[in-house]
């Protein structure tokens, strides 16, 4: 298993698990990223952070430090 | 029978259109009580006892963000009679996470199925009448940009809340979870009211700590809940938190899939522009033509032509003259003209004077941020302002600043994380802007001879004072205390809408007139006064010179104050508090004070330094950088001071920033000054010690541990990280 970090752009991951507590773990459920969400890796920022995904249809952006925390398939 | 109808929905889904479609001009827009958060409230067009209030758009109803729990608190406290739960169609999936919420507090939810248009255009089809049933929730279709459905949706809300029906969640969680649900419910028993007993039973699975402060349980009830919640998460695996918002996606998923059919496309043209705009080539230069064009027309040509116009015609050769020529002409005592003429209509003047030019930059900026691009620009920056506790969007308000603080100050509403805002309202004026650059140029010009490097190292100082002051405030426990999650919606281009523009920009104009307005108003009539009554022979009375004013009598009290820094005399003292109205007035006070022949202000804007020389001989090198350093980073003019105030929108927060600005000029001023004294050979004193002090205590501010999100120190090594 790998982070959501580590994923190269334009593929497609499946969520498996996802570490982390308290406000920013919530947040980034709340925005749609739960266990078994596909997430298609759009892009990286021009100066390399943050990343851009596409998850349940619309765009959404994270710091890779917060990405670090998302395990993926 | 008055209704009160609570508007709902996630950022971007077309609230606030929609809310201004609704009320008109009926609007009263204020800040929820102790929180800098928009507070919006309006008359239902048509209907006098129906009042809208426009919650703050949200994802959720969690307890960690201010949004959400400003939105929970008045949902549960103030009780509305309905929700009308706004949901974007084309964003359906993540938009219904919130309705799966806002359907078990116990208020009846009605559904405004917004940009059906779009939806439409897609080619996409959604069964309105089966995600109706789905949800339990009456749904209308609207477009609010095209003006389509809003006033259907909110008589609906309004039926619905006179018909006394109630909106029974239909969504249930799995077998174990409502189990875990039950057994909450009967331990709970009276503590928690009957009407929003599944919000309350929800909100404990959760172990929600906002929710706990409200009911009062047992001890012994608390533990039995907790030995209940526990039990569950071992049998599923995951925390509660974690078990709900999965199991609320999940059913969104299942509905989803029964009444929205998408008819697949390759790229949308939203997806296209991005695909260019923040491209990893071109997304930089983009960005660096967008920014010259805002600052281009707001700053240096329509918005200067606006405030020249304002400042030097409008009131400097028509209002004032007229109204001084009036005033003489039927015989007011001169005291009362002067009032009237230099204290009020100079004030309001100086207020006044910034408001075309603060519209222009509003237009640009509502339209950037109602086209989408502002999410963009965060999106970019990001890497660089976080470093220093800002965020991506404090680019904008630097940007304007290094033209005219009061804009640049105000362009920080587009900034969400409260934590963020406040920060950069503070550091924003740190950037020198057009008024301090007569300070600047009379400074090299006339003191240091024109050197190349005077002007560059102002900027510098002023880019350096912002990194020092993020680095530093991050790390005080009241900039540590609210985490700011970086998790940003990229929402999807859309053109801007002209009625959106238009309104957001008088909004924001309007509340800086009003609330900008006495503050520069009620100080420049103080300035106004001490410098124009004094002590003469004994009496107390009107003065000629500025010499003998009580200013100059304060000058001179509070000169000693200076004399650290190098410039201890009252004349500069005088010229401080001057800069205060307006930063170039520093250099008009001193062609004053210092009797130079002629318009110093103008004189230095020419380029000529040769009649400076009265000024230049009472300073040296160093005590003249000096004072240029802590009146480029001291308090702004008044009305920047009464910009922070308006989006500070406290009053000690603003006294708060005003003070650290004033503190941090006065303790960099005196290094530099006391510093450069000790190289040049002066010697080591009192001074040089109170320098080496303040030297180490940025040094420890600095380099000093944090405090984490929970208000719990960080170990020094991930401070520095982080």
């Amino acid at each position: 298993m790998k982070t959501l970090k580590e994923v190269r752009c334009g593929e497609t991951v499946q969520v498996k698990k996802l570490e982390g507590a308290g406000a920013v773990k919530r947040r980034i459920m709340d925005m749609g990223i739960t266990k078994g969400t596909d997430i298609f890796v759009r892009k990286v920022a021009p100066l390399g952070d943050p990343i851009e995904v596409t998850v349940r249809g619309y765009e959404l952006s994270l710091r890779k430090g917060d990405a670090e925390n998302i395990l993926v398939d | 029978m008055s209704v009160t109808v609570a508007l709902a929905g996630n950022p971007n889904c077309g609230k606030t259109t929609m809310f201004n479609d609704l009320t008109g001009n009926s609007q009263f827009v204020g800040n929820w009580p102790g929180v800098t958060v928009e507070k919006k409230e309006g008359r239902l067009r048509g209907h006098k006892d129906v009042s809208i209030m426009d919650l703050p758009g949200i994802y959720s109803l969690s307890p960690y963000s201010l949004e959400e729990v400003v939105s929970r608190n008045y949902l549960m406290n103030s009780h509305p009679d309905v929700i009308l739960n706004l949901v974007d169609a084309s964003n359906i999936e993540r938009n219904l996470y919130l309705t799966t919420q806002l359907t078990e507090i116990g208020i009846p939810v009605v559904i405004a199925l917004n940009m059906m248009d779009i939806v439409r255009k897609n080619g996409d089809v959604i069964d309105v009448k089966k995600l109706s049933q789905e949800l339990g929730c009456q749904i209308i279709e609207t477009s609010a940009v095209k003006n389509q459905g809003s006033m259907e949706a909110a008589e609906a809300a309004v039926r619905m809340a006179q018909s006394g029906k109630k909106t029974v969640p239909q969504h249930t969680f799995s077998d174990r979870v409502e189990k875990a649900l039950a057994e909450i419910r009967e331990i709970a028993g009276n503590s928690i009211p009957e009407e929003n007993s599944r919000w309350y039973c929800v909100k404990l699975f959760e172990r929600d700590e906002k929710l706990k402060e409200q009911i009062s349980l047992s001890s012994d009830k608390a533990s039995k809940i907790e030995g209940i919640i526990a039990a569950c998460e071992t049998e599923l695996d995951d925390d509660s938190e974690s078990i709900i918002t999965n199991e609320r996606y999940e059913y969104i998923a299942r509905v989803i899939k029964d009444c929205v059919h998408k008819k697949r496309t390759g790229m949308t043209t939203s997806d296209r522009i991005d695909h260019i705009v923040t491209n990893r080539i071109l997304a930089l230069p983009i960005f660096v033509v967008v920014m010259f064009i805002v600052y281009y027309i707001s700053i240096t040509t329509i918005g200067d032509i606006a405030t020249g116009f304002m400042n030097d015609t409008l009131f400097g050769e028509w209002i004032s003259p007229a109204a001084k020529s009036f005033l003489t002409g039927i015989g007011t005592a001169d005291w009362l003209t002067g009032l009237i003429v230099e204290g009020i209509i100079g004030g309001v003047g100086a207020v006044l004077g910034f408001v075309p030019q603060m519209l222009i930059l509003f237009v640009m900026l509502c339209a950037l941020e109602d086209c989408g691009y502002m999410a963009r620009i965060a999106f970019i920056m990001d890497r660089i302002f976080r470093r220093f506790g800002l965020s991506g969007k404090s680019f904008i308000p630097m940007l304007i600043g290094s033209g005219c603080g009061v804009p640049g100050v105000m362009a920080s509403r587009t900034i969400e994380q409260d934590r963020d805002r406040k920060m950069t309202i503070m550091t924003t004026t740190f950037i020198p802007c057009g008024a301090k650059m007569p300070i600047v140029a009379l400074i090299a010009g006339a003191i240091f001879s024109g050197a190349w490097w005077v002007a560059p190292s102002a900027y510098f100082i002023g880019v350096a004072a912002i990194i020092i002051s993020g680095i530093i405030l991050k790390k005080t426990k009241m900039f540590a205390g609210e985490p700011a999650p970086f998790v940003m919606e990229l929402p999807a281009y859309h053109v801007p809408t002209v009625k959106n523009v238009l309104r957001g920009t008088w909004e924001r104009g309007w509340s800086f007139i009003k609330k900008a307005g006495t503050v520069i108003l009620l100080s420049s009539i103080f300035v106004w006064f001490a410098s124009s009554f004094g002590f003469v022979d004994g009496a107390f009375g009107m003065v000629e010179d500025i010499d003998t004013s009580i200013l100059a009598v304060i000058g001179s009290a509070v000169a000693v104050i200076f004399a650290p820094l190098g410039f201890g005399n009252w004349q500069s003292a005088v010229a401080t508090v001057l800069g205060l109205v307006a930063k170039e007035e520093v250099v008009g006070t001193f062609g004053t004070l210092y009797a130079v022949a002629g318009d110093a202000l103008g004189m230095v804007e020419e380029g000529d330094f040769g009649g400076l020389s009265n000024i230049a001989q009472h300073f040296t090198y160093l005590s003249a950088y000096s004072f240029l350093i802590f009146n480029l980073l001291c308090a702004p003019c008044f009305a920047a001071i009464g910009a922070i105030k308006r989006e500070m929108n406290n009053a000690k927060w603003t006294w708060f920033a005003i003070g650290y600005q004033c503190v941090f000029a006065y303790t960099m001023a005196l290094m530099v000054y006391q510093f450069g004294l000790l190289f040049t050979g002066a010697g080591f004193g009192v001074g040089t010690v109170a320098a080496l002090i303040v030297l180490i205590a940025y040094i420890w501010l600095l380099f000093r541990k944090g405090y984490d999100e929970n208000g719990a120190r960080l170990r020094a090594a991930s401070a520095v990280r982080s």
